[in-house]
């Protein structure tokens, strides 16, 4: 197990090193800098500005000094807000989405997961045919479409619920839903593909034929292998929820990280580019890694093979 | 009064495509300590027999359309889904076909006998485990105590089946119904399995249902025969009347059937076309587009009745064709036209 949990983190070092090299030279290729404007500067001024960001150096030494600095957790000063380094941004803006993420992510998998189990159990009466077909809708509507109606639901019929911000508690339902129900649509699909395909094997009709009551074999005999798509889609659902929603925080205006996203490219900032994608790319090794160590946990027959 | 009497049982399942009627009036007795074996081919209603005895008729789109199965005078069709669950594991076990995956590939062995134990009687785990332990050692396993912590695919096929086994019998059950225990493990093992469930029915008295397609296995084990054919019992008796007297041509072929040691450069014999699809209603035999005795009268007409003679031989006869000569010479005479 722990021989495991190595080789795949070193792998994991490895993504990452290649995902840094390949953004560094995907930006780097990228026509313009983020120093052009469309005002014109003088050549001396743009050359002092571009020196002091280290932009004058040949590329081979400004990839070594920037992967450096990054292991070290550096990635430098943003390269359009002044007096502002990617570090900063990202600390500011992360705790934001990641408190968004992880309400949304409870909603995503409380509703989710409940649903398709019972959608399966229940399987071609209405209690399947109704959360799927909810989930269908869930899955079809994007957030741009939900967030907008709740907040008329919410926020301007009722008057119950904040429009945006982020200021409190209360300000978060909202948001939270709207990011929430979208990925509980797909964590309830998945639960019920899942436990379908168990209550089908031959092992459940064992259990029957032992005397085991209904409700015994599905938390007891069904629910660890009917769990495992849906846990193996949480990894890279974790890490794209948690890392905020642009969608969701333009919507809502939130100070997240999800709009930096954007921001970032279309400023052609350099740094936070490098550092946003690196913390993101970070987070998918992460959770796969979670996720690869709960389904060694679940699947016994998995503890060998490795 | 017999342990186990079916009467008149009819099973269907209820498909977009059709009404396919599995299983079509089945009566059987089984006496306590008695073996009775089920033959026919894939889809003759072996299976859903057994199932519909034990209720595990995935309903729908299956439904037991009618009959009654006394199991020591109680009728299990009229008994509610709790007194069932109470029935099944205790008074009747079940053992299944493919040992590699009859078994929860997610719970350890112990887990699995344990709640075996547990689900019927209040047991402590510890005192369970004990006995699981013991019944894992009855049925030969090696090194049972620690083995028992084991996953089910830490084990080989045969020893999976012992473990099935050992869950069935956990519970001393009066009867076993044993779905082609043997057809998913090699022959040497077949054996072994089929040994140990004799052993502990001869000690137990154990009633048995061995359902199987294989003649061999049957010969050797059981006490009574049932022969099935699209959904319907063609033939029942003692074994010796079976083998020895078979009355119905689909048993008289199914014997043909059989491989022999000794005979080399001669074809096997196989009973040409295939069974009639049962979502279509049968009238007349179900066996006359297949049956190699020649025919004195056209497909259709009353569908034959199972006639008890004095001796308990049971024959579904059909007096659509001529049985004027022994099957032997009918056969060979097929196998002589088709040469030329």
């Amino acid at each position: 197990m722990l021989k495991f949990v190595l080789s795949r983190f070193l792998q994991g070092l490895l993504v990452l090193l290649a995902i840094y090299a390949l953004t560094f030279v995907l930006v780097a290729l990228t026509p313009g800098s983020p120093f052009s404007s469309e005002r014109a500067i003088r050549p001396e001024i743009l050359a002092q500005i571009e020196s002091f960001y280290g932009f004058d150096k040949p590329p081979l030494e400004r990839f070594w000094t920037s992967l450096t600095n990054a292991i070290q957790g550096e990635f430098g000063p943003s390269a359009v807000y002044a007096n502002r380094s990617v570090t900063d941004i990202i600390g500011e803006a992360f705790p934001v989405s990641i408190q968004l993420g992880a309400i949304s992510l409870l909603v995503a998998l409380g509703i989710g997961i409940p649903a398709g189990i019972l959608a399966a159990v229940k399987r071609n009466t209405w209690l399947d045919y109704l959360p799927m077909s909810a989930s269908m809708v869930g899955i079809c509507l994007p957030t741009f479409v939900l967030g907008p109606i709740l907040v008329l639901i919410f926020g301007i019929i009722l008057q119950t619920l904040p429009v945006s911000g982020w200021f409190g508690p209360e300000y978060m339902i909202l948001p939270a839903a709207t990011l929430g129900l979208f990925y509980a649509a797909y964590f309830a699909r998945l639960t019920r593909g899942g436990m379908l395909e168990m209550l089908n094997q031959d092992f459940v009709r064992t259990a029957r034929a032992k005397g085991v009551p209904e409700s015994t074999i599905i938390w007891k005999h069904c629910l660890k292998g009917g769990l495992i798509p849906a846990i193996t889609y949480l990894g890279p659902a974790t890490a794209g929820i948690i890392s905020g929603s642009f969608v969701v925080e333009t919507i809502f205006q939130i100070p997240g990280l999800g709009q930096w996203f954007v921001q970032a490219a279309l400023n052609r900032d350099d740094f936070l580019i490098l550092g946003l994608t690196v913390l993101f790319a970070s987070l998918i090794v992460v959770m796969n890694l979670l996720v690869d160590i709960i389904q060694v946990a679940l699947n016994p027959r998995l503890k060998y093979e490795k | 009064m017999p342990l186990l009497d079916v009467r008149n049982l009819t099973t269907s399942f209820h498909l977009r495509s059709g009404v396919v009627r599995a299983a079509q009036n089945i009566s059987l007795q089984l006496d306590r300590g008695e073996t009775l074996g089920i033959v026919g081919e894939s889809g003759s209603g072996k299976s859903v027999t057994c199932y519909s005895i034990m209720r595990l008729i995935p309903q729908p789109p299956g439904r037991i359309e009618s009959g009654e199965v006394l199991f020591d005078g109680q009728d299990l069709l009229q008994v509610s889904e709790a007194q069932m669950r109470d029935i099944r594991g205790t008074k009747i076990s079940m053992i299944f076909q493919d040992p590699m995956t009859s078994l929860n590939p997610y719970l350890r062995i112990s887990t699995q006998m344990i709640e075996a134990i547990r689900v019927h009687e209040k047991m402590d785990e510890k005192q369970a485990l004990s006995k699981a332990i013991t019944a894992l050692e009855e049925v030969g396993i090696p090194d049972a105590a620690s083995r028992v912590r084991s996953y089910p695919h830490e084990f080989s096929g045969g020893m999976r089946q012992r473990v099935m086994i050992a869950i069935a019998l956990i519970n001393d059950p009066d009867l076993l119904i044993a779905d082609e225990p043997t057809t998913a493990l090699d022959v040497t093992v077949q054996a072994q399995v089929l040994d140990i469930i004799k052993e502990r029915q001869q000690r137990l008295g154990t009633a048995v249902i061995l359902v199987t397609h294989d003649l061999g296995v049957v010969a050797g084990t059981c006490d009574k025969v049932q022969v099935m054919y699209a959904g319907q019992v063609v033939e029942s008796g003692a074994v010796d009347q079976i083998f020895y007297e078979p009355q119905h041509a689909y048993t008289q072929s199914l014997q043909k059937a059989i491989p022999s040691l000794g005979e080399k450069n001669e074809a096997l014999y196989t009973i040409t076309g295939t069974p009639p699809d049962l979502a279509k209603p049968i009238s007349g035999c179900a066996f006359y587009p297949r049956c190699p005795y020649p025919k004195i009268k056209g497909e259709e007409g009353d569908p034959p009745q199972l006639v008890e003679r004095a001796d308990g031989h049971c024959v579904r006869e059909c007096g659509h064709c001529d049985r004027s000569k022994p099957i032997e010479s009918v056969l060979a005479q097929e196998v002589t036209e088709a040469a030329e």
